[in-house]
C-alpha cells in the first residue's frame, strides 16, 4: 500500500515539474524577463505617471535629444543638431532616414504634431509640468523645427531628453492615447509585441532601429515585463529562475540574494535624494524650529555619515547641498556643513533657550528604521519627536496643509540633472515650501528666467548658500536602488535610475 | 409569498443604494481624486488643473447623482488610471477570481467534508485531535505567511509548481490551497458536529438494525443529512472567498478582481474601487435574498411573522 502511494505520489510530482519554470536564465531563448511592482496604466507615454512608464517609452520611443547616462551631457538622438536662436526659441535639426515601427517616416510633422498635442491642456496629458513650458512647435523645413516656449526655460533641453518623446503624427492623429496604448508605434530599439494593460508587455528588438543616435541596436532580442505586486513573490520567481531581473529589492533581501551563486545584486546610488525638511516659516504652531540656531542644532545633532553605512548601504553619500551633486547649478563649494556633532548641537539649543529640548511633531514615509534611527539622534540631545509614519500621500497632503513641522521626505528631480527641477519646488513659495524666504526665491527665479549659465549659476549658489546656513533643510544622503539579476546578464545601473533594457546583453 | 418576495427585494434594493452611497462618499472623503491621478511629484497647479478638466470641482451629490445615473444604466464610468470601461475591466477580471474561489472552495470541502466525518466517528480519538489541531491551526495561521511557505516549498524548493501568474492550470494549485485552506475549519468543524448529532439520531440506529451495511448508513442516510448546513455556509464562503482573494491574487500575482481592488485602492481608482465594492456587496445581498427566499419558502412562520 506504502509502496503505491509512493508511485502515485512520484508520478504526481515529475507531471507537475514538467509544466514547472525552467530554473535556468531565458539566456538560450535570448529573452530578458523582468518584473516591475508598479503596473503602468497605459503605456502611452503622455498618460501614466510612474517610473515604470519612463522605462517602457525609453525602450519604444525615442526623444529629440538623450542624455549621457554617465557624464550627463545633453546628446543628439532624434535632433542632431540645436541652438538657442533666443531666450524663448530653440532650433533643431532632425535626423533623416529614421523610421517608426509602422514604416511612418520621422520628420518635422512628427515633432510638430507631438509637442503641440501635448502642450494643449485640452489634451489632458497627466504630467502638465513636464510640457506646460512648451509654448508652440514650428515647421521651418522637413527636417527643422523651432520650439517656442512660454518663458525662458533654461531646463528645456533636460525635458526634451527624457520624458518627451516623439509620436507618428499619422498613426496617432487617427488612433489616439488609448489605441496607442494598446498598439505602441514608436522609432525606439524595441517595438511592443503583445500588451496586455497592467499585466503583461512583450517587447521585441525593432530591426529597423536607426543608426548613429543615442540608443544603440539591442543586444537581447526579447524582454517579457511582469507585473509581480509583491516583493517577497519577485524574489521567490528570482530564485526559482522564472524572472531575470528584479529591483526595489529592500537591502536584508539584497543581502541574501548576493549569497546565492545564481545570481547577482547590483546597489546603485540614485539621483532621489532625502532630506528632513523644518518649518521655518512658522507655518505650523512648533515655534522653536523658527529659530536658526535650532535648526543648526539638529543638522549637528543626526550623524549622517553612520546612518548611510549601517542603513543605506551601497554607494549612498552625505550631502551637505540640497540638490544632487551632478545637478547643474548644484554648487557644494558654498553649501554650509553640520558634522555630526551632539555637543554643539546641545550648545546651539541651550543658546537658543531651549535646554531642556522640545517637542515637535515629525513626519515620514520611508522605512520606519530609518525615521527610529532620526529620531534616536534627535532624542539624544533633548529634542524629543513624536513621529507620525505615512503615506507619501499622506505626508504630502500635510505638507501642503501646514501641518508638518519637521519631516524626512526624498525627491527625485524627475531625473532631471538641473536644480531647477528642485529647489523653485521648495524654496519657490509652493506648497512645499517651509522657508518662505523671499529672497532665496528671487534668486531661484532669476536662475529660471534665463538661458545665460554663468548668471543661473552665481543665482542658485547664493540660494543654495543661504539655505544651507540658514538650515531650512537639512540635505541627508543620496539613495540607493538594490538590483537583483541572474548571473548571466550584463548589467550596468545609472545614478537617473533608468535602467537602459537595450544595453544589456548575456555574459 | 410574493407579497414577501416583493418586500424582501425592495429592501435588498435599499441596501445596494446605501452600500452604493456610503462608497462613494467614504472613497472621495478619504482620496483626492485629483491628487491621485496627477501622481507623486504633481504641483498645484497640475492638481487643480485635473480638478476642473475631471469635474472634481462639482458638489459631491451631484457627483455622485451622476454615477448612480450612469451605474443603473451599467455604466460605471472609465478607470482614472486606464482609461478604460470599469465594466469590461471587472468582466476581464471576473473569471480568474471565479475560478479562483471556485477551486478554493473545492480544496476546502474536499479536504474538510472527509476529516468531519472521520473526526466525528470517533470522537475525541487520535484522530479527532488531529482534526481539530488542522482546524485551529488552518484560522491561526496567516494566509499571506501560509502562502509565502507554499511558494519557498514548492516553488523554489521542489520547483513542481509556478509561484506567480495565471497562464496554465498549475498556476491555480497554491492560490487556491492558500484561500480555501483558511475556510477548511468552519467546514470541518460543522460537518463532524452534524455527523455526531445524526449518528446518535433513531433513524441511524433503526438503519443499523436494519442491518444496513455501515458504509451505506454513514455516507447514504448520515451523510447527506450532516452536510446541508455545510451547502449554506459554502454559499457564504464563496462570497467571503471572493472578496477575500486579494491577498491571495497580490501574493501569487493572479490579475483577478482581488488584484485589481488592491491595485485601484493603492492607486486610488475611486471609479473601480466603488464598482468593486458594489459588485462584492450584490453578491452578498443577493446570496443572503436566495436564503431568506428560500427559508420563507421551507418555513412558513417566517413569512407571516
Amino acid at each position: 500500500m506504502i509502496k503505491q502511494w509512493a508511485t502515485a505520489a512520484s508520478a504526481a510530482a515529475l507531471a507537475l515539474a514538467i509544466g514547472a519554470p525552467e530554473a535556468a536564465a531565458q539566456k538560450s531563448k535570448d529573452t530578458l524577463r523582468i518584473a516591475w511592482e508598479q503596473t503602468v496604466e497605459n503605456v502611452d507615454n503622455y498618460y501614466n505617471t510612474n517610473r515604470e512608464g519612463i522605462l517602457f517609452s525609453r525602450m519604444v520611443w525615442d526623444t529629440l535629444v538623450d542624455r549621457d547616462p554617465k557624464t550627463f551631457k545633453t546628446i543628439p538622438n532624434l535632433a542632431t543638431a540645436w541652438k538657442w536662436v533666443d531666450d524663448r526659441t530653440l532650433e533643431m535639426e532632425l535626423r533623416q532616414g529614421v523610421k517608426f515601427h509602422n514604416g511612418e517616416e520621422f520628420d518635422a510633422d512628427d515633432v510638430v504634431f507631438t509637442l503641440n498635442y501635448i502642450s494643449n491642456p485640452e489634451n489632458k496629458v497627466i504630467n502638465q509640468s513636464n510640457v506646460s513650458w512648451i509654448e508652440k512647435a514650428e515647421k521651418l523645413d522637413k527636417f527643422k523645427i523651432r520650439i517656442i516656449t512660454k518663458k525662458p526655460f533654461p531646463a528645456a533641453l533636460e525635458f526634451l531628453t527624457i520624458p518627451i518623446v516623439m509620436y507618428p503624427n499619422e498613426y496617432y492623429a487617427k488612433v489616439g492615447p488609448k489605441e496607442m496604448g494598446l498598439k505602441p508605434v514608436g522609432t525606439g530599439p524595441y517595438k511592443a509585441t503583445k500588451i496586455v494593460p497592467t499585466k503583461e508587455y512583450t517587447l521585441e528588438r525593432w530591426e529597423g532601429h536607426f543608426e548613429g543616435g543615442s540608443k544603440p541596436h539591442a543586444k537581447i532580442k526579447n524582454i517579457v515585463i511582469r507585473t509581480i505586486p509583491e516583493m517577497s513573490t519577485q524574489i521567490a520567481e528570482l530564485l526559482a529562475g522564472g524572472l531575470d531581473w528584479i529591483w526595489y529589492v529592500p537591502v536584508d533581501q539584497a543581502d541574501r540574494l548576493e549569497t546565492v551563486p545564481s545570481l547577482q545584486v547590483v546597489r546603485a546610488e540614485t539621483m532621489r535624494i532625502g532630506y528632513i525638511g523644518m518649518d521655518a516659516a512658522g507655518r505650523t504652531s512648533t515655534k522653536a524650529l523658527q529659530d536658526v540656531r535650532v535648526r543648526q542644532a539638529i543638522a549637528h545633532a543626526i550623524d549622517r555619515p553612520a546612518i548611510v553605512k549601517n542603513l543605506i548601504g551601497g554607494k549612498s553619500r552625505v550631502l551637505d547641498a540640497p540638490c544632487f551633486p551632478t545637478q547643474f547649478g548644484c554648487d557644494n563649494t558654498v553649501a554650509a556643513k553640520y558634522p555630526y556633532n551632539p555637543a554643539k548641537a546641545k550648545e546651539l539649543l541651550a543658546a537658543a533657550g531651549y535646554k531642556d529640548g522640545f517637542e515637535m511633531e515629525f513626519f515620514a514615509y520611508r522605512p520606519r528604521d530609518w525615521s527610529e534611527a532620526i529620531l534616536g539622534y534627535l532624542n539624544a540631545v533633548g529634542i524629543k519627536p513624536k513621529l507620525t509614519q505615512m503615506t507619501y500621500f499622506a505626508v504630502r497632503d500635510k505638507n501642503h496643509a501646514n501641518a508638518t513641522p519637521s519631516y524626512f521626505m526624498d525627491w527625485g528631480s524627475y531625473s532631471i540633472n538641473d536644480v531647477s527641477a528642485i529647489l523653485p519646488n521648495f524654496f519657490g513659495g509652493s506648497g512645499d515650501d517651509y522657508a518662505r524666504d523671499a529672497e532665496v526665491k528671487g534668486w531661484l527665479e532669476a536662475g529660471g528666467a534665463t538661458v545665460d549659465e554663468a548668471a543661473r549659476k552665481e543665482n542658485y549658489s547664493k540660494a543654495i548658500k543661504k539655505i544651507t546656513e540658514q538650515a531650512y533643510w537639512l540635505p541627508m544622503f543620496t539613495f540607493v536602488t538594490n538590483y537583483g539579476m541572474t548571473k548571466d546578464l550584463n548589467f550596468e545601473a545609472f545614478a537617473d535610475e533608468l535602467p537602459r533594457y537595450y544595453l544589456y546583453g548575456w555574459k | 409569498m410574493l407579497a414577501y418576495a416583493l418586500k424582501r427585494l425592495l429592501l435588498a434594493c435599499l441596501v445596494v443604494l446605501t452600500v452604493s452611497g456610503i462608497t462613494f462618499i467614504m472613497t472621495n472623503a478619504a482620496i483626492d481624486p485629483a491628487k491621485a491621478i496627477a501622481g507623486a511629484n504633481a504641483t498645484t497647479e497640475d492638481i487643480e488643473a485635473l480638478r476642473r478638466s475631471f469635474g472634481f470641482d462639482r458638489p459631491l451629490v451631484i457627483q455622485y447623482l451622476d454615477w448612480l445615473g450612469n451605474a443603473l444604466m451599467g455604466n460605471f464610468g472609465e478607470s482614472y488610471r486606464l482609461r478604460t470601461s470599469v465594466a469590461e475591466l471587472l468582466l476581464d477580471r471576473l473569471p480568474v477570481t471565479m475560478t479562483l474561489g471556485g477551486l478554493a472552495l473545492l480544496f476546502a470541502l474536499t479536504l474538510s467534508i472527509p476529516l468531519g466525518v472521520v473526526a466525528a466517528l470517533k470522537p475525541n480519538s487520535p484522530v479527532d485531535r488531529l482534526a481539530l489541531s488542522m482546524s485551529v491551526l488552518g484560522q491561526a495561521l496567516p494566509t499571506f505567511w501560509f502562502a509565502l511557505m507554499m511558494i519557498i516549498l514548492f516553488g523554489i524548493i521542489l520547483r513542481w509548481l509556478p509561484i506567480s501568474g495565471s497562464g496554465s492550470w498549475a498556476h491555480f494549485v497554491m492560490p487556491s490551497i492558500a484561500l480555501g485552506y483558511y475556510a477548511t475549519p468552519a467546514f470541518m468543524r460543522l460537518t463532524r458536529a452534524g455527523m455526531i448529532e445524526v449518528l446518535a439520531s433513531d433513524y441511524i440506529r433503526t438503519a443499523r438494525a436494519k442491518g444496513l451495511r455501515p458504509a451505506t448508513v454513514l455516507f447514504k442516510h448520515a451523510l447527506r443529512n450532516a452536510v446541508i448546513p455545510v451547502v449554506s455556509l459554502a454559499a457564504v464562503q464563496f462570497g467571503f472567498m471572493l472578496g477575500g482573494s486579494v491577498v491571495i491574487e497580490t501574493i501569487f500575482a493572479l490579475h483577478g478582481v482581488g488584484f485589481l481592488a488592491w491595485e485601484s485602492i493603492s492607486r486610488s481608482d475611486i471609479p473601480v474601487v466603488q464598482a468593486i465594492v458594489l459588485l462584492i456587496s450584490l453578491f452578498y445581498i443577493v446570496l443572503t435574498l436566495l436564503a431568506d427566499l428560500l427559508n420563507a419558502y421551507l418555513d412558513p412562520r417566517i413569512r407571516v411573522g
